[in-house]
């Protein structure tokens, strides 16, 4: 009940602090310098003021150059970086309030069509542990906003000029938003039967759809100052919100944010459920949490593993739109940043897997696949290998001399894109094959042509991995630049074909199986919950570092090309300072989850009535601690 | 050890072998400086001068060695364009206007399409689209004078006599800017009229000029989108007997984005 009440104390205070920061708006879009949006108005407007004003052309103001005095010193504090923290943090947060909804709203619907209540229960868990985190994204929110607007109030005076419809938008859907979680989470079990339950379902596919729109809704903002369009080169805005919203790289980044966002919603619940499966103190609430931690890892993997495409496509956009920033990006000053970024994905696929394997310790039939875990494992560290070898290596003279160049004669034709297409397409098959082993580890396929199953499975496999390395290596290699790249879509297609066919056959094929043994929840050793939480870490440090690399190839612009940015901050940051603030922004994030994982922990435990005079203190029933 | 700590232990120990890594395996990226514009005395320069100009723009601010370099091949190299030029403006695919080596450059420059070279093409354009930005204008911008420098650079960068003329003039109109900089902005609308001299044209702010309009009650005449446009473009729309041409256009250049919000304010209020 405290918790409750402390719960809807802080989801009032962040509504309140953000209304606040919404309110800022109107006092910037009051101004003469922004007018209003529509032509129409606007001659509504100046007809007021002026008998002769209707025959004037109205026209919106360019973006302003800003010069560094614009840009307001408040107590020394270093703007970029305590905008870039807020920005930072309200992106974790938000990304996981968005995604948590989405998967529950799936586990709820699995829950219904299946009568197992198994799945409510863990849906409900999965929302619960989400709403004190909505409280303080809409914190962390309003900090941000608030922060924008004292430090680049030029900048935010010409975004609230062209965005200011969408922004009062952004506010009412964020109260639709927060109407339909209260109710979602708060109306769950008093519409757990019957029509009630349909109706419960309805409002969290409008929670899902409010949120999404939300996060499309500042994706445009956020794109607009990457690839703006809309207005012209001196920053005019043509009069269509439209044409601003749907700018070049929005719906790319739509995509990208929204399954990004379930894969690191994932994970953070699946580290939440490590930290649970550790501390139980019963069978009971091991067996639970282990099987909440396998279900995040799956929405986690599942998400990861088209993320890569989606990441591609917006890639390939980012070149469409602009070539110059394309190569900033992945040839430019930001190039070596991939290579951490190809660390952390490895290790992102490696704990994946490892998970996946020691989860095959909780079947008894799992001795029949155990033995090709080396093979998977060597496969993926090659992969891994091709995609972390770098293009140009630095080297001393001296080492340049030896060499005879900035490329190394074996290695150095890994380092392009052709070679690190085929290791990803193919490091995405073994996973997929590793969870493969492992759906199949209790189970016996009882229909009469699984030997044929196997057998076509098994030719799928062999013949995209043969498509993905004759297509990398025949393109990448031995034709002209354009194939090079085009090349990377039938690769993509193969890995898809694979997941697909395997997965139909898979279905048909142990339709009515016969278990090996009773699957033992609760037994995966206590080593493979480090795995979940090296995922949360490393998807979070992930996030960071791209979020920096989005963001930091608009260069010294606020609106790229269009809007110069004139601050003293307005230079690109070394590789160093980027990963030292990303990793203070984590550890802040981290220590922020921390807590609201006990918050969540703490609703759920309940002080031991006092014991009765003479009864043994020492060994108290069951029922104390956290559950 | 408590579970918690084994946790929050094992996070911090990821997250430090990650920027471990990024601080110290990978090679620093400098930091970038903003690119600035150059300031030169043109009346002053040689033509060798000139040349190193353009070499400096052409590796640094114009960011061309992105792709005309030997190493990516992003695009073609430019070494040797002199001697192509004779069968480039013959070819039947080239779309441009230019009947020198000069014109040429620049016209690659100022529309990038007007000739591209087979397989440097956007895909799917069969070689009638490139995929170079306009040089003069988006985020690489160069000006004229810039522009210039860039196409004496890949003459003699080819061997080719350098036939562009130092343009003759007034200096990068942002050395201008650069000393400007250093003054603090005007805070009030009288500040302004007095740091911009409006008060020498105009009535305004005690002030007693008589060559413009007076603007001692324009804020009941015209409305701030108005008085914002008159000061960014002074010849949008001309004050009745006055003629046009008379008011300075670089006010928006030369204003602070905040000087500029401050005095239609105070227009805007002058009724």
């Amino acid at each position: 009940m405290v918790s409750c009440l402390m719960k809807k104390r802080t989801a009032g205070k962040a509504v309140f602090l953000f209304v606040l920061s919404v309110m800022f708006f109107p006092a910037f879009l009051n101004t003469g310098f922004s007018a209003s949006f529509s032509p129409a108005a606007a001659y509504a407007g100046t007809d007021a003021v002026s008998p002769v004003a209707h025959e004037e052309t109205y026209t919106h103001p360019p973006a302003p150059k800003l010069k560094a005095q614009d840009y307001p010193i408040v107590m020394g504090i270093n703007s970029r970086v305590f905008v870039w923290m807020a920005a930072q943090l309200h992106l974790w947060f938000a990304a996981f309030v968005l995604a948590v909804p989405i998967f529950v709203f799936i586990i709820e619907a699995v829950g219904m069509a299946t009568k197992d209540e198994r799945y409510d229960k863990m849906a409900y868990e999965f929302i619960k542990v989400s709403l004190t985190a909505y409280s303080v994204t809409a914190l962390i929110g309003g900090l941000l906003a608030f922060s924008l607007f004292v430090f680049y109030p030029d900048l935010m005076r010409y975004m609230t000029r062209l965005f200011g419809q969408t922004m009062l938008l952004y506010a009412l859907l964020f109260f639709a938003e927060s109407a339909t979680l209260y109710i979602y989470y708060y109306g769950w079990h008093a519409m757990e039967r019957g029509f009630s339950k349909w109706a419960h379902l309805t409002i969290g596919l409008l929670l899902n759809a409010v949120g999404t729109t939300l996060m499309f809704l500042a994706n445009a903002w956020v794109t607009f100052m990457m690839s703006p369009s809309g207005v012209d080169a001196g920053g005019v805005f043509d009069g269509n919100i439209w044409h601003v919203i749907h700018n070049h790289l929005w719906n790319p980044i739509n995509l990208h944010r929204f399954v990004a966002n379930i894969a690191f919603g994932g994970s953070i619940v699946g580290a939440y459920a490590a930290y649970r499966f550790l501390s139980a103190r019963s069978d009971s609430d091991r067996a639970h949490y282990d099987w909440m931690g396998y279900t995040a890892n799956l929405i986690a993997i599942s998400a990861l593993l088209p993320l890569p495409f989606a990441g591609y496509w917006l890639t390939a956009e980012i070149y469409a739109y602009s070539q110059q920033m394309g190569i900033t990006l992945m040839g430019g000053a930001f190039a070596w940043l991939f290579i951490t970024q190809a660390v952390i994905i490895g290790a992102l696929f490696l704990s994946a897997n490892y998970y996946l394997w020691c989860g095959m310790e909780r079947s008894p039939g799992a001795y029949r696949y155990t033995k090709y875990i080396k093979y998977i494992a060597a496969v993926i560290v090659v992969c891994f290998l091709v995609w972390f070898t770098p293009h140009t290596l630095i080297l001393k003279p001296w080492e340049l001399k030896a060499l005879g160049g900035q490329y190394h004669p074996f290695l150095g034709p890994l380092g392009i894109m052709p070679a690190k297409n085929t290791a990803v397409n193919i490091m995405l098959i073994f996973t997929f094959l590793s969870f493969l082993l492992y759906r199949r580890a209790n189970k016996i396929a009882v229909v009469s042509w699984a030997p044929l199953g196997r057998a076509a499975q098994a030719a799928v496999f062999a013949g995209a991995i043969l498509n993905i390395v004759f297509l990398g290596v025949y393109y990448g290699y031995f034709t002209n630049t354009v194939y090079k790249v085009a090349s990377s879509v039938p690769q993509v297609a193969s890995t898809l074909t694979v997941i697909a066919a395997c997965m139909v056959i898979d279905f048909f094929m142990f339709k009515g199986a016969k278990d090996v043994g009773e699957l033992r929840w609760g037994g995966i050793p206590q080593r493979s919950q480090y795995a979940l939480f090296l995922l949360a870490v490393s998807f979070t440090w992930l996030m960071g570092l791209m979020g920096f690399i989005r963001s930091s190839i608009r260069q010294h612009w606020h609106v790229y090309s269009v809007m110069r940015d004139a601050s003293v901050n307005a230079y690109t940051l070394t590789i160093a300072s980027a990963a030292k603030t990303v990793s203070a922004a984590a550890i802040i994030f981290m220590a922020m989850v921390i807590f609201i994982f006990w918050l969540s922990a703490l609703s759920s435990k309940k002080q031991d009535k006092p014991l009765p005079l003479g009864s043994d203190a020492k060994n108290p029933k069951e029922g104390g601690g956290i559950r | 050890m408590n579970i918690f700590f084994k946790v929050i232990i094992f996070s911090l120990l990821t997250m430090g072998i990650y920027t471990l890594f990024a601080t110290n395996y990978i090679p620093p990226m400098n930091s970038a400086p903003v690119p600035a514009e150059e300031t030169i005395d043109l009346a002053q320069m040689t033509i060798q001068q000139f040349i190193a100009l353009g070499d400096k723009i052409f590796h640094g601010k114009g960011t061309c060695t992105l792709c005309h370099n030997p190493v990516v091949k992003r695009a073609p190299l430019l070494d040797g364009v002199a001697g192509r030029i004779g069968e480039r403006l013959k070819d039947t695919r080239y779309k441009g206007g230019a009947k020198d080596l000069a014109g040429y450059i620049e016209e690659s420059m100022r529309k990038p399409s007007a000739y591209v070279v087979a397989g440097y093409g956007v895909t799917g354009s069969n070689d009638t689209v490139s995929p170079m930005p306009v040089i003069s204008e988006g985020a690489i911008g160069l000006n004229d004078v810039e522009i210039k420098a860039v196409i004496a650079y890949l003459q003699n960068l080819g061997g080719a006599e350098v036939t562009v003329e130092i343009p003759k003039g007034p200096p990068m109109a942002e050395g201008k800017d650069s000393a400007q900089a250093a003054t603090l902005p005007a805070k009030t609308g009288a500040e302004i009229v007095k740091k911009f001299g409006c008060g020498l044209c105009h009535k305004i702010a005690g002030e007693q000029g008589a060559i413009g309009p007076d603007l001692t009650k324009i804020g009941a005449k015209k409305n701030a989108d108005y008085l914002r446009r008159a000061v960014f473009d002074p010849n949008a729309d001309i004050a009745p007997g006055f003629p046009p041409g008379m008011m300075p256009q670089d006010f928006k250049d030369k204003m602070t984005a905040g000087e500029l919000q401050v005095i239609v304010d105070y227009l805007a209020k002058s009724k």
